[in-house]
């Protein structure tokens, strides 16, 4: 990444779990230290540098799984005390709303966050950013991947739910459950099960679990919007590739005389230019950091993170 | 009464998120229409019920507020298969605009009545489900709980708890300044109402809820 935001590369290895399984934390961490130097030198090489010529090393210290986080840490720790660079921590989440920001060129946006581990509204004030709004219980993405597990198929599970979903238009009733600003999956995910259990067809549960969840997000995210008068709402984060999402975001947002903005597709999933690019910002504001304060914080709620970059509100 | 305005009704006066608003003339007084309004994002069968089901719900939830001695507007009309209901016109402005313009003590003021009234919401056996300083009302400082729209009948800590969490995110998230002062106003009213006890059992059951929240750091 360079310092006015062009990505140089963006090589990736994604750890794939067995189909009726999650993921399982130290298979995982096992597969980044496996792929971690060629991913690394894979990297290098593409982006045409040495590490010499790097300003510095940013390096995603949470939040997420413990022993992944750590492995990703270590491999940064290396690098930057190796070519003498300094550390910067960034927090997973703000790498999910910068690269956002890049590549859509949202200014003050209402933020969608719709991840594994977050299903999040978000808007800047006062330096940082503020939640407006967020799951009660499980996430969008752990809706989908919980789903998906009881029925075998593998994670990440929305592409295929999305896909099963556009094979029927057949409403099956579930529980649509907003509160205020945020929503509740855990009983759809419930509800949804003993649907498919009690003999509705998986297309028809597909569906309706799709348009119940999405629903309830763009309802969240309409009030989130009509409280805060903003004028983009920039959708981020792995489950922004859901076409459904999408849609009914762009439906809802033409009602406040406010411009969807959406994240393309490779970078909405997690990816290391989303944590280079959030790291340059934390650079040029002087936000590094001594080696021994870069331990892993698999959970690090972003609305901690100081945003000296940002000015807007 | 209504002439005197020397504006055409009925008037759209404000597009909320699931709802729209109209100044309306009824019976020679002036009225507020709310009106749930069809969202293009929900296909029509579970967009149907939602909105029935919640004009029914709010109205409902709003009689027996009134009857506990809760302010809110007085339902004149209700039109279920219009997902619509009139009540009788508050004039503003909300409490979250208010508190912009006016001096610390009355900001102070107004949130410690806010506390009361709220306290006595949830001694009444009801909680709003969708408390902000938007949903207050301040005619003249009497103070105007409106959009019950996810309101409940309960007696659960929990979803009393979950107004004030709310509550307190919407005025951090406006008012970041002078935050802590005006929550603080609040519940000293909602104090006074339930004790210091149960106002303590209240504000806990408010962090627990926060740390139940995805990723929070335990400190």
């Amino acid at each position: 990444m360079t310092e006015e935001g062009k990505i140089l590369t963006d090589v990736r290895d994604v750890y794939a779990s067995k189909p009726g399984t999650g993921i399982h934390p130290r298979e995982a961490a096992d597969h980044h230290s496996e792929i971690a130097a060629k991913v690394v030198s894979g990297a290098l090489l593409e982006a045409g540098v040495t590490g010499g010529q790097l300003d510095g090393v940013a390096v995603a210290l949470g939040p997420g799984l413990g022993p992944c986080l750590r492995v990703g840490a270590t491999v940064a720790r290396a690098i930057a005390s190796c070519f003498e660079k300094p550390l910067i921590p960034v927090n997973h989440a703000i790498g999910h709303i910068e690269i956002g920001t890049l590549t859509t060129g949202a200014v003050d946006p209402l933020v969608v966050l719709v991840s594994g581990g977050h299903t999040a509204i978000l808007a800047f004030s006062g330096g940082k950013w503020r939640i407006f709004g967020e799951t009660e219980d499980i996430t969008l993405g752990n809706l989908y991947d919980m789903f998906a597990r009881e029925i075998n198929l593998p994670s990440p599970a929305g592409p295929q739910i999305e896909k099963l979903a556009t094979k029927s238009s057949n409403f099956v009733p579930l529980p649509y459950v907003v509160k205020g600003n945020d929503v509740s999956y855990s009983g759809l995910l419930t509800a949804s099960l003993a649907k498919l259990r009690s003999g509705a067809s998986l297309a028809d549960v597909c569906y309706s679990m799709q348009e119940v969840s999405c629903s309830m997000l763009t309802e969240a995210v309409e009030r989130s919007l009509a409280y805060t008068r903003k004028k983009e709402v920039l959708l981020t984060g792995g489950v922004a590739a859901n076409k459904a999402l999408q849609k009914k975001l762009a439906e809802m947002v033409v009602l406040h005389e406010a411009v969807p903005r959406v994240v393309p597709h490779p970078y909405t999933g997690d990816c290391g230019a989303q944590i280079a690019w959030a790291g340059m910002l934390a650079l040029r504001a002087g936000e590094t950091a001594e080696i021994a304060d870069t331990r892993v914080r698999p959970r690090w709620r972003l609305e901690d993170v100081r945003i000296p970059w940002r000015t807007t509100a | 009464m209504s002439e005197s305005l020397g504006e055409r009704l009925p008037k759209l006066i404000y597009r909320g998120a699931e709802a729209e608003i109209y100044l309306q003339d009824w019976y020679g007084e002036l009225a507020i229409r709310k009106n749930r309004i069809p969202k293009p994002y929900r296909v029509t069968a579970l967009d149907s019920t939602i909105r029935r089901t919640r004009t029914l719900h709010e109205t409902n939830l709003m009689h027996e507020a009134r009857k506990a001695g809760i302010p809110v507007p007085i339902i004149q009309h209700l039109d279920p298969e219009d997902s619509s209901f009139v009540m009788e016109y508050v004039k503003g402005p909300t409490l979250k605009d208010e508190l912009y313009v006016v001096p610390s003590l009355i900001r102070r003021r107004r949130c410690t009545e806010l506390g009361r009234v709220v306290a006595r919401m949830h001694e009444a056996g009801l909680v709003h489900g969708d408390l902000t300083i938007s949903n207050v009302l301040s005619d003249n400082g009497k103070l105007f709980l409106i959009d019950f729209g996810l309101g409940d009948f309960s007696n659960e800590l929990e979803d009393r708890g979950v107004d004030l969490l709310l509550l307190n995110r919407a005025m951090k998230s406006t008012h970041v300044k002078f935050h802590e002062e005006i929550f603080g106003a609040f519940l000293k009213g909602y104090s006074m109402v339930v004790g210091r006890k149960r106002k303590t059992e209240i504000v806990d059951k408010v962090r627990e809820i926060e740390r139940r929240g995805r990723y929070s750091e335990r400190t």
